[in-house]
């Protein structure tokens, strides 16, 4: 691949990485958290009992501090899309804009205008409609990441578009391909569950720290019920979306479920690798083993990818090389037909010049039939399909196994606190505090997982990265990276310790 | 209910709500810290739009990126 210069285009590919992972950090609070203060509140409104008042009030107030601090922080990635990643917002043309807009308005719409009566509202509207104000401001906050997630799933799997070579753009043909691509959906179930078992975790690691405070006990265990209920229904909720995202990997993206499970030969009845290391001298094509010490639950990665115990699950000997006994097409004969779009367009480019209608629309015939494999046109060498393994392997079996802890805590913890008294289980709850933080990994490996398992695409199949970036100067970058550092640590500090502080002054403390 | 009296309630409403913080004015004064930053600091001098910058019309936008893809392969 001839592209621009290594180093701004890593140095590019980081800051987006810094800031989309930061930005990440502040979102899964807002979309669980405002789900389980509406819930809190419902009970208020259904019971009338003054407690639950006080909880909802006290939770609602953490929501307040995380949706302040974390609220303009994905902005930044907007500025970066104008300016380092110029060539990839010019080509994605209105399919990228048509649902940011949208996002743009519901958000400005739904959040604001209801924030204000969730938070001034308490004794100056009806209990009624305060409650619908609080339910609408977690639906809003969803539905504004389910249009930012569309975005995303487009890159994953572009689908609802025509590429204009005369306006050298992707212009939307259908609106709904593009909002309810099976990718995109996927992809919103899966982060907004990551969302809701954050803020499920967050409700009872600080609840079960209230308890071993001795701080507020009664309101913090009916917090942890809450929460604990919330985060059970959820979790399960969270595997079946996981489960659904990999199908749409194995469908549209199987160089990325392959890296995920660091399947190099591809295998019917493949099964899943639950524990192992990868072999970091294993090259494509070769003989040496992929994994060492693996535990292996068998037929579940074929299962998972196409919901056939015995299916075939290519590897990724089998996307670069090829596989013929399975018809799957190299990497190479892809990048011969991707060499021929970019030639079309030249072609194309060059009959207008001239304004050759007859040469113009054979090119554009050529074009529209190898478009498909546009992107291949660029890559230097097969391998260049395959991201990077350990990454991606590696934050995937994090998320898994996490994901398993979380359904097991929640189960226990609910258990102890429904049937038994929590308040004795003391290593539980400290479990339960450590397990915020998890939380938060988890969900940061899963878009690990996405975005690194993408690679080495922007949009996948049609514009690798190197072609996706500007040509500007990496010092450039390297020094807004560095802002951006310092400026979110600060933010993420300045939470954690105006959270710590609203903490200590206990449920019952005021707000 | 007249107009002006339901507009003077809402502004009333933002006004109560907004004495009243108490974490809130914290809150705002970091957000208002946050938008400085990022608009007046980063926007203007480490992000401009790239191709508004650098081309007046949409047409040689697109010239610039049928250049851009088309160059990157030879």
């Amino acid at each position: 691949m001839e592209l621009m210069n290594t180093e701004l285009i890593d140095w590019s590919r980081a800051q987006f990485a810094l800031t989309a992972l930061y930005h990440f950090l502040f979102v899964p609070l807002t979309l669980g958290l405002s789900f389980i203060v509406a819930i809190m509140e419902t009970i208020y409104v259904k019971t009338g009992d003054q407690r639950w008042k006080t909880i909802t009030r006290f939770w609602m107030t953490l929501f307040a501090i995380n949706f302040a601090i974390g609220v303009a922080t994905g902005l930044i990635m907007e500025f970066e899309f104008g300016t380092n990643w110029a060539n990839y917002s010019w080509f994605v043309g209105d399919i990228f804009g048509a649902p940011l807009a949208v996002e743009g308005i519901l958000a400005f719409f739904m959040e604001s205008t209801f924030f204000a009566v969730m938070f001034f509202g308490w004794n100056k509207v009806s209990k009624g409609f305060h409650l619908v104000s609080t339910w609408l401001v977690a639906v809003g906050s969803n539905l504004s990441a389910f249009w930012i997630l569309v975005a995303n799933g487009w890159m994953q799997y572009p689908v609802g578009m025509e590429f204009n070579p005369d306006t050298v753009r992707n212009e939307m043909a259908s609106f709904w391909d593009v909002a309810l691509s099976p990718v995109a959906v996927a992809k919103f179930l899966h982060t907004i569950g990551s969302g809701y078992v954050i803020g499920a975790l967050f409700v009872i690691g600080i609840s079960a720290w209230m308890i071993l405070k001795g701080r507020d006990v009664l309101e913090a265990k009916r917090s942890m019920v809450v929460g604990a209920s919330f985060g059970l229904l959820v979790s399960i909720f969270l595997a079946v979306s996981g489960d659904e995202s990999a199908y749409q990997a194995a469908q549209h993206q199987p160089a990325k479920l392959a890296a995920m499970e660091g399947l190099y030969k591809g295998e019917e009845r493949a099964g899943i690798i639950a524990v192992g290391i990868l072999n970091p001298d294993k090259k494509i094509g070769d003989d040496l083993p992929a994994v060492y010490g693996d535990i292996e639950i068998p037929y579940a990665l074929s299962f998972l990818g196409y919901h056939d115990i015995h299916a075939f699950v290519p590897g990724l000997d089998d996307l670069v090389l090829g596989n013929e006994k399975y018809g799957i097409e190299g990497a190479a004969s892809k990048m011969e037909k991707g060499k021929i779009a970019i030639e079309a367009l030249q072609s194309y480019k060059d009959a207008k010049k001239i304004d050759d209608k007859i040469a113009m629309a054979e090119a554009r015939k050529l074009l529209d039939e190898y478009m498909p494999y546009f992107g291949y046109g660029y890559l230097e060498k097969p391998t260049d399909i395959v991201p990077p393994i350990a990454l991606t392997f590696y934050s995937f079996h994090i998320m898994v196994g996490l994901g398993v802890w979380f359904i097991i805590l929640f189960l226990i913890v609910l258990y102890l606190t429904m049937a038994n008294d929590i308040t004795r289980f003391k290593k539980i709850l400290w479990l339960s505090v450590w397990s915020i933080p998890l939380g938060y990994i988890a969900a940061e490996a899963g878009w690990v997982v996405a975005e690194v398992g993408r690679q080495p695409w922007a949009i996948q199949d049609l514009m690798p990265v190197g072609i996706a970036a500007t040509h500007i100067d990496a010092g450039n970058v390297k020094v807004s990276f560095w802002l951006f550092a310092v400026l979110f640590t600060v933010l993420l500090i300045a939470e954690i310790k105006i959270m710590l502080r609203q903490i200590a002054i206990g449920i019952k403390g005021g707000h | 209910m007249k107009i002006t009296n339901i507009v003077t309630n809402i502004i009333f409403f933002y006004v109560d709500g907004f004495r009243q913080m108490k974490v809130g004015k914290k809150l705002w004064l970091l957000i208002g810290i946050k938008l400085l930053i990022l608009f007046g600091v980063m926007k203007f001098f480490f992000f401009p739009n790239y191709l508004k910058t650098t081309y007046d019309t949409d047409e040689a936008r697109s010239m610039h990126l049928i250049e851009h893809l088309t160059k990157e392969r030879q």
